[in-house]
């Protein structure tokens, strides 16, 4: 008997609580589209918020919110990357959307050997702190700052610095362009751009320094000078200067590296071509007057005419513009 | 002699007021003037004149660029050479205003007498009209803070002002240009402050002085006695006591609540002696905020001194004048060893806020390699606002902002007690000062966000209404 009693109750309470359990199961469900799981169970489950939402189980919801609308849109997960949205799609019954992948490309090339250090800084090394505290230790105002936030930031051992040259480093394999050390730099120098095709053909401007040239150039020696060389060599309008920066927008360039040859200071950079680019002149570069022209390039031949002479100089020329 | 003092925290760093009784010299004029066009906390200045223009000594250069904002004017006469990029004592390149300077041309509207003009004898100076040329004339804060004096002086309509405090604590070490000033000035400095109490409609005025300068208080306790509504407070010397929520507490025992509460929520206006000689020449000379006291100090320089120095002139300059920089590794700070900010080149101007250029050599420039923290709490107990500072650094470097912003971040006034106690050289003010500047980010990026529900809400409704 003393063993029975117990059981008796044990395993009444227990039913009456299944039956408790069960009704409240019932009642208050909450009804999830099983959609969801699903697709967290293919994400990467890195909670990066490399896609704009926090975290996976944001994304997921925001793929079904679109699923209505017929289309995943721009939603991409670049952890995951297009195995991954491709697996998204058939879950949805959707067609995957094209994403071209993106790679962190880092906008500074100020080297120690190219940017010198005019004073020294002792103080806690984070980029944040540093960037608070003035230009750091080069003249330069608006440049790497070397103190590895983006490093720290990164979830997947991508970014590393090279001591050598005292900047950060991205390696494209292990980049899934999250962003996260986009948002940790704080002067901005890193952004996300297309990776390429084949060994990831790319080519960018490597400064961010919005000082007139020869304020720029003092503080560093790979800074742009906005001379507007690569500007005027571009036929896809693809490169422009704006504050005394050149920029090449990714979806115009056409990856001719006409720009890249012309810079007199080296700014433009380029990666994962077959050879190294060879150096040429704006003159030899820029579209000869053509007889038979249409009516877009007609105006064109004149004004180079004008600029091929000065071109040669143009550099100086830039320089003295700027300091008068 | 009864002295007084704040309440919560303070350290005591070593004074080194090396140039404490050398006598003020007006510093040469520099060969090119670099005003910057950002002297002020607020918009900056928008410039009005081009390249070429002739200016002179109190000719108005720039113009407030808002409401809180202040107008620059010309400290010297010659020719505007560019408008360009200067660095400042930020460290970063901003707009500036460079002219050559040729001879010394003061505007014929400045009143270059020696006469003390007695605010009796002006009756006609209403408290409007004292702000007005208050705000006409660029006056700042002259402490560094640099908050435009003409707005401290119209309190908002929620808080009621009741006495004027002026600060002449100087608890700052190294830096003596607001004491030699008081030496030199106490008569102008006296009207200067009966002409704020004025302005602010109020009839009882402090002025606080810290007991490492018994000469100032004694000269002061002489002149007060034709100032019947002045009186002058001793108090001891403890840092951060020019803090203004410090000085409040010392002066008149309240206890200035957390931001966004100012002083005056408390019923006090705290000006610096160095705003009360300004406002005086603002007010009663017309002249314009150009020129300030600047002490150029260092152990290792040869000689140290105070100067009177017109904005614009290049640090290079006065360090030269005071036998050049000593050998060594040197750290030049714009203010003083506590609270002075760290400056890349010697190339930047003197502003309206640069009180001291400090020269820090060797081991004083050099900080110490930090170590473990032990949880001594001694910056809890150092710290003047009540905070903690190992948490607040802590909850920073791990990018916690949301518990920064509970534990009152914003109230941290980044005087570096904390710092400067910490037996194992903590870099706390450094994580502090990153966190408060992300967490004030924060705070302005959700009350835009706030503002432009609202605005949005309220077209909504308006449309409907239609």
């Amino acid at each position: 008997m003393y063993l029975i009693i117990p059981i008796i109750v044990l395993g009444l309470v227990g039913l009456i609580a299944a039956i408790i359990l069960y009704a409240c199961s019932k009642k208050f469900a909450v009804e999830e589209d099983p959609r969801l799981g699903a697709i967290s169970e293919v994400l990467p489950q890195a909670n990066c918020g490399g896609c704009g939402f926090p975290g996976c189980s944001g994304f997921a919801a925001a793929c079904v919110n679109a699923s209505a609308k017929g289309s995943l849109g721009d939603l991409n997960c670049s952890v995951g990357g297009p195995e991954c949205m491709g697996k998204i799609a058939d879950i949805l019954g959707l067609a995957a959307g094209e994403a071209t992948p993106k790679v962190a490309v880092v906008r500074c090339n100020g080297s120690c050997a190219n940017r010198p250090r005019i004073a020294q800084y002792d103080g806690l090394m984070t980029c944040r702190t540093v960037n608070s505290c003035g230009a750091g230790e080069t003249a330069c105002g608006f440049g790497c700052l070397g103190c590895g936030d983006c490093v720290a930031a990164c979830k997947f051992d991508a970014i590393h610095m090279n001591p050598e040259t005292g900047l950060p480093e991205v390696d494209d394999e292990k980049c899934v362009a999250c962003g996260a050390c986009v948002k940790a730099c704080p002067r901005f120098i890193i952004e996300l751009r297309k990776k390429g095709k084949g060994k990831g053909m790319r080519i960018w401007v490597d400064c961010v320094n919005k000082d007139k040239g020869a304020a720029a150039k003092n503080a560093c020696k790979a800074a742009c000078i906005g001379c507007g060389m690569c500007e005027k060599v571009c036929q896809f309008d693809a490169v422009h200067i704006e504050n005394n920066i050149a920029y090449i927008d990714q979806d115009k360039c056409r990856l001719c590296r006409k720009c890249e040859s012309v810079c007199p200071q080296d700014a433009i950079h380029s990666n994962g071509f077959p050879k190294p680019v060879e150096k040429k002149k704006l003159a030899d570069l820029l579209p000869k007057p053509k007889p038979e022209a249409e009516a877009a390039p007609a105006e064109q031949p004149t004004a180079p005419a004008a600029e091929a002479k000065p071109a040669e100089n143009a550099d100086n020329n830039n320089e003295q513009n700027k300091e008068a | 002699m009864k002295t007084f003092t704040f309440r919560i925290g303070g350290v005591h760093p070593d004074e080194n007021k090396i140039t404490a009784e050398v006598a003020t010299k007006v510093a040469a004029l520099p060969k090119q003037a670099i005003i910057p066009l950002s002297q002020h906390i607020g918009a900056p200045a928008k410039a009005v004149v081009k390249k070429g223009d002739k200016v002179k000594a109190g000719t108005l250069i720039a113009e407030a660029g808002g409401f809180v904002s202040a107008p620059i004017f010309s400290s010297v006469s010659g020719t505007v050479a560019k408008v360009d990029m200067a660095v400042d004592a930020s460290g970063y390149r901003k707009p500036a205003v460079f002219i050559d300077v040729e001879g010394d041309e003061w505007e014929e509207s400045i009143d270059r007498s020696d006469k003390l003009e007695r605010l009796s004898d002006h009756p006609e100076l209403t408290p409007e009209e004292i702000v007005n040329r208050v705000r006409a004339n660029g006056v700042v804060g002259m402490g560094g803070a640099c908050f435009p004096t003409s707005i401290k002086l119209t309190p908002p309509p929620t808080a009621k002002a009741e006495w004027v405090i002026i600060n002449g604590v100087e608890c700052e070490p190294y830096i003596t240009a607001d004491y030699r000033l008081m030496m030199e000035h106490a008569d102008e400095i006296l009207e200067g402050v009966e002409i704020l109490m004025k302005a602010v409609k109020v009839d009882k005025g402090f002025i606080g002085i810290e007991d490492n300068k018994p000469k100032a208080i004694e000269l002061f306790n002489q002149k007060v006695k034709f100032h019947p509504n002045i009186k002058v407070v001793p108090l001891a010397k403890k840092y951060p006591q020019g803090g203004e929520k410090q000085l409040v507490d010392a002066v008149v025992r309240r206890q200035v609540p957390a931001p966004p509460a100012i002083p005056v929520n408390v019923g006090a206006v705290v000006q610096n002696v160095g705003t009360a000689f300004a406002v005086y020449e603002a007010v009663m000379k017309n002249k314009p905020l150009f020129e300030r006291y600047v002490t150029v100090t260092g152990k290792k320089l040869a000689n140290p001194g105070n100067f009177i120095v017109r904005m614009g002139t290049p640090m290079k300059q006065l360090i030269e004048a005071c036998g050049g920089l000593p050998e060594g590794d040197n750290k030049i700070l714009a203010g003083g060893p506590m609270m002075g900010k760290a400056l890349p080149t010697v190339d930047v101007p003197v502003v309206k806020g640069t009180n001291s250029v400090t020269i820090l050599t060797d081991d004083d420039a050099k900080r110490k390699e930090p170590n473990p923290c032990i949880r001594c709490a001694k910056c809890v107990s150092a710290c003047p606002m009540g905070l903690e500072p190992f948490l607040l650094a802590t909850l920073s470097a791990h990018k916690d902002w949301e518990r920064d912003e509970k534990e009152d971040i914003v109230s941290c006034i980044e005087c570096g007690s904390c710092q400067f106690t910490c037996p194992a050289h903590r870099p706390l003010l450094d994580n502090i000062r990153t966190g408060k500047q992300t967490v004030m980010g924060i705070i302005r990026a959700r009350a835009a966000e706030a503002a432009a529900a609202k605005k949005a809400a309220e077209e909504k409704a308006a449309q409907a209404a239609k």
